[in-house]
């Protein structure tokens, strides 16, 4: 037996996109253990909203045209998927940097913070793409999806993970401890999850807050997938991924710094 | 003669103000076993992580593999790496098993080849009967050796071991000092930091003592007992009683020596010209010591017996 250096090992190097997927598999294989009590959090609270909120509340809304459970599907699906993502990759993500060391270990293989971080990030949008589909099933049982369009959800899903996902890990790799994300959590996921059009049009706010509300990735993400649900589907919905994609690209960019400055110091 | 593994020179760290690593040279060369040791926060781990592409560097020059540690080489110096951290940092959501696996799917192996190198490592690492329990579940000796076998999965031309042993007991030590060994002959090249001198003593070819962030002495074990103690050491009990040491200390100086008086001791090192026969016959009566001289020796000689941190 022999476990010494073997001339003609293989010396591989794999590339952001491989590096990234062995990232995201070994956060795969570690869900797999506790993966029915996640499942039941990650796909009970949208469904439940949407029924209780939906049919419930909805009895009392007046849209004109559109039922309030059909106007409320779409922004539970997006919401979902920023949640699900935003979970994983502070709570996550910031257990792994500190506490596990997982990072660490990491990082003394080939692997580096570029592909350590989309792996996450690509983990954090599964969660996402999970949550979205169980709500997508619901929303189209309950007969309030009118589109073909609705098959590209899963993919709009994913969109909007890596991008709460990439978000989710500039607020970890800046974060002391876990109090930091309840700040996270009210002061911007909340605010989103209120004034991005996923209960009410952003039409009826004021000017001023319309315009902050255009700043806010869920509000594109909403449009998206209303417009996909409805079947009411232009080329304007490319502006609206225009900017997700730049939202993404600024948070992977300044999660990859962030990240790095914190583990090699 | 093949270049050196590792090519350190007026290396530097320093966090904020303060220096931690101050101008440090040393090479590792191919099949050797170097070792690192220092009092507590010396600059060992600080040095190893410059190293290991963890730390940039302050000052210095550095090369791991004749390749510059800078963050274009981090990826192909790491390929050829396995370090096994000072603090443990095994997966705890996954097996054993599982924890290798993952691993080596990081440095790109084939699952195939990654499965028959796991079966060979975890008998290496004698956690064969543990392949599926939880990382949470293994002892201290369990996990270090895991940490080890994780180390070897893509079977690296130099080994990095900060404290291998610490906290382990004299069956896990032994065992780690074996296959450390094992690894030695067949030619991997070691950097090892150990507060354990009779472990730098069994296993390292050369080493370096730091102190303060800086070299205080490098050589072979055996050269640097020889020249900084001598072969022998002379400890004479005195107990709580300043006279009686005042009384030994007479007796001994007239024979040379280096002479060191301890709260409840005097201790004698034998290098220089030094009459060991003639003070042995002076201390005749008291209660000594008389025994070989260990890197233990060298270590207090010169990074002193004051606590540190
Ligand atoms: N990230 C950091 N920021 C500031 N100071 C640091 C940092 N890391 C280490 N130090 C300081 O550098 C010094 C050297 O630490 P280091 O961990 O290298 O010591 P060491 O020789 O490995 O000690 P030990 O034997 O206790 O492991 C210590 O004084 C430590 O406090
Ligand atoms: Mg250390």
């Amino acid at each position: 037996m022999s476990v010494a250096t073997h001339p003609t090992a293989r010396r591989a190097t794999l590339g952001l996109f491989a590096g990234a997927f062995r990232v995201w598999r070994r956060d795969m294989e570690s869900w797999r253990k506790y993966y029915r009590s996640s499942l039941v959090g990650a796909l009970g609270e949208p469904i439940l909203s949407l029924i209780a909120i939906g049919y419930g509340l909805g009895k009392f809304v007046d849209l004109g045209g559109v039922s309030y459970a059909e106007f409320l599907a779409p922004g539970i699906l997006a919401s979902a998927a920023m949640n699900a993502a935003s979970f994983e990759a502070t709570f996550g993500s910031f257990t792994r940097m500190t506490e596990q060391k997982t990072y660490d270990a990491i990082l003394a293989t080939p692997i580096g913070i570029r592909e350590l971080v989309a792996g996450d990030v690509l983990w954090a949008a599964s969660k996402s793409l999970l949550s979205s589909v169980a709500v997508l099933v619901v929303a189209t049982c309950a007969g309030l999806v009118h589109s073909a369009w609705a098959l590209v959800l899963p993919a709009v899903a994913l969109l909007i993970g890596v991008v709460f996902g990439a978000m989710g890990l500039v607020v970890a790799s800046r974060a002391q401890a876990y109090d930091f994300f309840t700040y996270y959590f009210t002061l911007v996921i909340t605010v989103m999850y209120l004034f991005s059009g996923v209960f009410f049009p952003i039409e009826s706010l004021p000017a001023w807050a319309r315009a902050v509300a255009w700043g806010m990735p869920l509000t594109h993400a909403v449009t998206i997938v209303r417009a996909c649900m409805a079947g009411r589907v232009g080329p304007v919905l490319l502006v609206h991924v225009g900017v997700l994609v730049v939202m993404i690209g600024l948070a992977y960019a300044m999660a990859v710094r962030w990240v790095g400055r914190r583990l090699i110091a | 003669m093949s270049a050196p593994i590792i090519e350190v020179a007026g290396l530097r760290k320093r966090y904020g103000t303060s220096e931690v690593v101050c101008g440090v040279d040393f090479t590792v060369e191919a099949s050797e076993c170097f070792g690192l040791l220092g009092p507590n926060g010396a600059g060992k781990t600080t040095t190893i992580r410059m190293i290991t592409c963890f730390s940039p560097m302050t000052a210095g020059r550095l090369r791991v593999f004749g390749l510059p540690v800078e963050p274009v080489n981090y990826r192909a110096i790491k390929a050829r790496l396995g370090l096994a951290p000072q603090e443990e940092n095994l997966d705890p959501d996954l097996s054993v098993e599982m924890n290798l696996l993952v691993y080596a799917s990081y440095f790109g192996i084939a699952r195939a080849e990654a499965r028959a190198r796991v079966r060979e490592l975890l008998a290496f690492a004698a956690l064969t009967e543990k392949a599926t329990a939880r990382i949470g579940t293994l002892s201290g000796g369990m996990k270090r050796r895991l940490v080890l076998a994780r180390a070897l999965v893509n079977r690296p031309e130099l080994l990095v071991l900060d404290e291998p042993t610490t906290g382990l007991d004299p069956q896990a030590r032994h065992l780690v000092w074996e296959r450390l060994r094992e690894l030695k002959r067949s030619g991997v090249a070691m950097l090892l930091t150990t507060h354990y001198m009779e472990e730098a003593a069994q296993l390292c070819d050369r080493l370096v003592v730091m102190d303060h962030g800086r070299i205080v002495t490098e050589g072979a074990p055996a050269a640097l007992i020889e020249r900084h103690v001598g072969r022998e050491v002379i400890e004479v009990a005195t107990g709580d009683d300043p006279a009686r040491r005042a009384r030994v200390l007479e007796l001994v100086r007239p024979h040379g020596g280096r002479v060191e008086a301890l709260a409840d001791a005097v201790v004698i090192h034998t290098n220089g010209a030094v009459d060991v026969r003639g003070m042995l016959a002076a201390l005749a009566g008291e209660e000594l010591v008389h025994r070989r001289a260990t890197l233990e020796d060298v270590f207090l000689t010169l990074t002193g017996r004051e606590l540190r941190e």
